[in-house]
């Protein structure tokens, strides 16, 4: 393996460390921290009401899906954006050599 | 996290939308400019647009037993500079708001003047002064996202502050009380959030160098270790 690639990974298993970690060793519901807040509100001021509503509101169970697809979209997206340059990248290498000469073609399998 | 549908006064509320209206106007103009004068750059705006809707999707346990998520603006306000992130922040934040119930509209402004405005200001600033004191680019990259993520959720824990100071200690001691809510917990996840942009950043520099180069991210001399090393291969 690459040592970039390595560095890649590693910085993948420092993210998942950084969310797993709390689950196994912090006691707690997990709950959003924004409706932490809201209870902390209610607790201070409990005259507060807040004046507005969502206009639509999904079950927890449709939300957690829209949740999902905002990450599918932009993941989704991402992914184009780097097949698209992965292609460009190549396709300009093997064309004109002088046009890239950041390109050297061995490099560019993972 | 957002603050909440309704959970600002409506005085609060407006004075922060009208806070942050200029600069999601002025963002717009920037994003409408970029596309124009530099089409090429359209796709990168729009990747850098998406890897904001994505992490602003996942919502992440923290070390407090609560969980929230980061921003994703800390990339594009590096890339483009902050005015483009104002606006793309913004959407993100609409389809959050209209779509999940999360976040809200009548606290739309206050969101889009902590997430969209505040947080690339502060990346921004955050990478040209590593960049200056001599900071790699990665290291740059780096502070400009973990930063930016935690400077989000500091100001949102000031707008409820000041929206709810507290009886006995008022608006210093409710700074406390919703910092150790919001920007506690978003210790551990600005973290992530810098890891994961340093990832893409070098995803990037690997298969875009030409275009970083031409954004000014990477620079054409020394300075950019991974390019120079391959230009030195060819």
């Amino acid at each position: 393996m690459k040592r970039s690639t390595l560095v890649n990974w590693l910085i993948v298993l420092a993210v998942v460390a950084l969310a797993g970690l709390p689950l196994l060793f912090v006691e707690g519901e997990f709950g959003g921290a924004d409706g932490i807040a809201a209870e902390q509100i209610a607790a201070d001021h409990p005259d507060y009401q807040p004046w507005f509503a969502p206009l639509f509101e999904p079950s927890a169970e449709v939300a957690s899906g829209l949740f999902a697809l905002q990450a599918a979209i932009g993941a989704g997206f991402i992914g184009y954006y780097f097949g698209v340059a992965r292609t460009k990248r190549r396709l300009t290498a093997a064309g004109t050599d002088d046009a890239t000469p950041d390109t050297p073609p061995a490099d560019d399998t993972r | 996290m957002h603050i909440a549908e309704g959970y600002l006064p409506p005085l609060h509320a407006a004075a922060w939308t009208v806070a942050a209206a200029p600069f999601v106007v002025h963002g717009a103009r920037a994003v409408v400019r970029r596309v124009r004068t530099d089409p090429d750059s359209k796709l990168l705006l729009g990747a850098a647009g998406a890897f904001s809707f994505v992490l602003s999707a996942l919502k992440i346990p923290s070390v407090t037993g609560s969980c929230s998520h980061p921003t994703g603006t800390g990339l594009g306000a590096v890339l483009f500079r902050p005015p483009v992130m104002a606006l793309l922040g913004t959407i993100v934040l609409f389809f959050q708001a209209t779509l999940l119930a999360h976040g809200g509209l009548t606290t739309l402004g206050a969101n889009v003047f902590s997430m969209a405005v505040v947080g690339p200001w502060v990346a921004y600033g955050v990478f040209v002064l590593t960049r200056r004191l001599g900071g790699g680019l990665a290291l740059g990259v780096f502070l400009a996202a973990a930063l930016g993520d935690l400077a989000t959720y500091c100001v949102t824990s000031v707008q409820l502050a000041l929206a709810f100071p507290d009886a006995a200690s008022g608006v210093a001691g409710s700074i406390a009380k919703f910092g150790s809510i919001f920007a506690v917990t978003q210790i551990p996840l600005a973290i992530s959030e810098g890891l994961l942009t340093v990832l893409i950043m070098r995803l990037l520099i690997r298969v875009s160098p030409a275009e970083l180069t031409r954004l000014g991210v990477l620079k054409p001399g020394p300075a950019a270790a991974p390019v120079t090393v391959k230009e030195a291969g060819a």
